[in-house]
């Protein structure tokens, strides 16, 4: 086992820094930032000193070694843009992504779980069929376009909720949360939704094959003969037995929610890391670009490395060789 | 399949009403697209035959052209039905382009992997793993983003994000047909190893990659909108139904909504309908549903 984790370590950690290298070459090789950073009108010396400040006048290999150096330290860099350090930069963003991802999936998830248990367990009734239907469409129709009916609909035509922003936040720890005021729950309202459609969707579909599985097994046909009614058997048993994927896929969708998030927080004007990821790429801001895809690599890599490590523990035949 | 035929097939096809319908809406939609230049009451993209005075007009609105603008025009004057069909244009020719470029990289990928086996196959499929694991969006995003605007640059990002799903699927259905006594009796005669691969194994592999395809040609459709709605996807010379969107958002808020709205109907329409024919050939396709 202790091997196994080691060379799972290992190649993470490869994966890493090659994605790493990608992601450098890759932002770097676009556009001209000395364009963005600099006024057509300032003169020679000017430029030659901002270009020196940000080590733009060096060879790429030696820019990545410098970046690679300070990336180890927890060092990524200013941003060209906003002058800070592009940490706390995106650490500063990140409490509202978080907020509004964590609500996304837990209510997607809430909301999902029992619609789909109850569409497996009458498949035929119509409002199953009207479920279904639902998570059809929750797949298909693009998060951008749901957004844009979502405003369209309730901040525009019915003006109850509001169409963008964070609304008040309270300070808890240090940095702001909109969840904890009335405002702050109304802004979050459409957004959270907006998000939580596709996670929805897929929790109906998951929940749905697997109460329709089991209520064909011989644990509901005895659980039934014992007497217990079928609340029971629904809220205690099925669920129970359902939420094995249920979990996995929780916990894999939480990573790409966020991905999900750059859409939504764009729509909404949500001031988070995915509008900051967007509006750095329009004015190619790029340590910013780099850290964010850094950050995201190395978010989606320790996800997948700990997938691989529980199913390890729970499934011996993995732990030999390549699994 | 083969033996089923395609009569047999379109005699089960026939039997979902909801699916032939969508099939003619996607026939549809495919005509209209094809044949807009023909018939649309104006080029949206000649400067000649716009006026600003019949911007953001409301549908049914005749303007200074004489006709009516039966969904209303954009800020810029353009006639929204006229805009849509030619960014429908767009919009399927991404989807179709990208679809079949990541169709026949992931096939070929796949299948080849199944052939090589051993360390080689390893590798491929641990790369193809890795991919799957990071969201299509995002790696689209992120492509297009460093790729920079343009139609090739969109192309290869959409493909790039999408290839990996044929991989899987044409790997796990070729890694079964590897074995069989067919595949087995041609690599014992003198045949190129290659054309075992490409002229026997791969045609065996099609049906499920078909299914796959109906789907990415949807999700690609989905994503390059997603993409130009971002800012990301094609420049402004190339409107797809995206682009569409995005520049009638900004309207929203006014209460102008047919310019964003309208464009996005005739897109979810489309994926939509395609979606429904996919699945459809999907459940005919599966062995396991067969009666």
């Amino acid at each position: 086992m202790l091997g196994f984790v080691i060379q799972r370590l290992m190649q993470a950690a490869a994966v890493m820094l090659v994605m790493s290298a990608l992601v450098f070459i890759g932002v770097y090789a676009i556009g001209n930032p000395i364009d963005v950073l600099i006024s057509p009108d300032a003169d020679q010396h000017t430029r030659a000193e901002v270009i020196a400040r940000f080590g733009l006048d060096r060879p790429l290999w030696e820019q990545y070694a410098t970046f690679l150096g300070r990336l180890l330290q927890g060092d990524m860099g200013r941003s060209f843009v906003f002058g800070m350090p592009v940490l706390s930069l995106i650490l500063s963003r990140l409490p509202a992504t978080l907020e509004l991802t964590l609500l996304a999936v837990i209510s997607a998830t809430l909301i999902g779980v029992p619609l789909g248990m109850y569409a497996g367990y009458k498949p035929h009734s119509p409002v199953s069929k009207a479920i279904m239907a639902l998570s059809v469409l929750g797949f298909s129709v693009p998060t951008f376009w749901v957004g844009i009916l979502l405003i369209f609909g309730f901040a525009v035509q019915l003006g109850i909720l509001p169409a963008g922003g964070r609304g008040q936040t309270v300070n808890v720890l240090g940095v702001g949360w909109s969840f904890l005021t009335l405002d702050g729950l109304k802004h979050l309202a459409l957004p959270a939704f907006n998000l939580s459609l596709f996670k929805m969707s897929m929790m109906i579909r998951l929940s749905r094959a697997g109460t329709r599985e089991i209520m064909l097994s011989d644990t509901v046909k005895f659980a039934r003969a014992a007497g217990l009614s079928e609340r029971v058997i629904l809220g205690r048993h099925v669920l129970k037995l359902i939420s094995i994927p249920i979990v996995t896929v929780f916990g894999l969708e939480l990573g790409s929610t966020l991905a999900f998030a750059v859409v939504t927080e764009t729509i909404f004007s949500w001031p988070g890391v995915g509008k900051l990821i967007i509006d750095s790429i329009s004015t190619l801001d790029r340590p910013v670009m780099v850290a964010y895809l850094v950050l995201v690599a190395f978010l989606f890599i320790i996800i997948n490395l700990s997938v691989d490590l529980v199913y390890a523990t729970l499934d011996p035949r993995l732990r030999k060789g390549r699994g | 399949m083969e033996a089923v035929g395609l009569s047999a097939f379109w005699r089960d096809f026939r039997e979902n009403p909801v699916a032939v319908a969508a099939l003619a809406v996607v026939a549809l939609i495919l005509a209209l697209a094809v044949a807009a230049p023909l018939f649309t009451p104006q080029n949206p993209y000649d400067i000649a035959n716009l006026d600003l005075m019949d911007a953001r007009r409301p549908p049914g609105y005749v303007g200074s052209g004489g006709y009516a603008h039966w969904l209303g025009t954009d800020a810029q004057g353009r006639d929204l039905l006229s805009a849509i069909l030619y960014g429908l244009r767009i919009s399927l020719q991404m989807g179709l382009i990208a679809g079949g470029l990541a169709l026949s990289a992931g096939a070929t990928l796949g299948v080849t992997a199944a052939y090589l086996g051993g360390r080689a196959e390893a590798l491929i499929m641990r790369v193809i793993d890795l991919q799957l694991s990071f969201p299509a969006i995002l790696l689209a995003l992120v492509l297009s983003a460093l790729l920079g605007q343009g139609k090739t640059q969109l192309i290869i990002a959409l493909t790039a994000a999408q290839y990996a799903y044929f991989a899987r699927t044409a790997h796990g259905a070729a890694t079964a047909e590897r074995n069989k006594d067919y595949v087995e009796a041609a690599l014992s005669t003198p045949l190129p190893a290659l054309r075992v691969v490409f002229r026997h194994i791969l045609p065996n592999c099609l049906p499920p990659l078909i299914v796959v395809a109906t789907v990415q040609i949807a999700n690609a459709i989905s994503l390059e909108a997603t993409l130009s709605f971002l800012g990301l996807g094609l420049p402004a010379t190339e409107p797809s139904l995206g682009m569409l969107i995005a520049n009638g958002f900004q309207y929203m808020l006014s209460g102008r909504y047919w310019i964003s709205i309208y464009p996005g109907v005739a897109l979810i329409v489309l994926i939509v309908a395609i979606n429904l024919v996919g699945d459809q050939v999907r459940d005919q396709l599966n062995p396991r549903l067969q009666r």
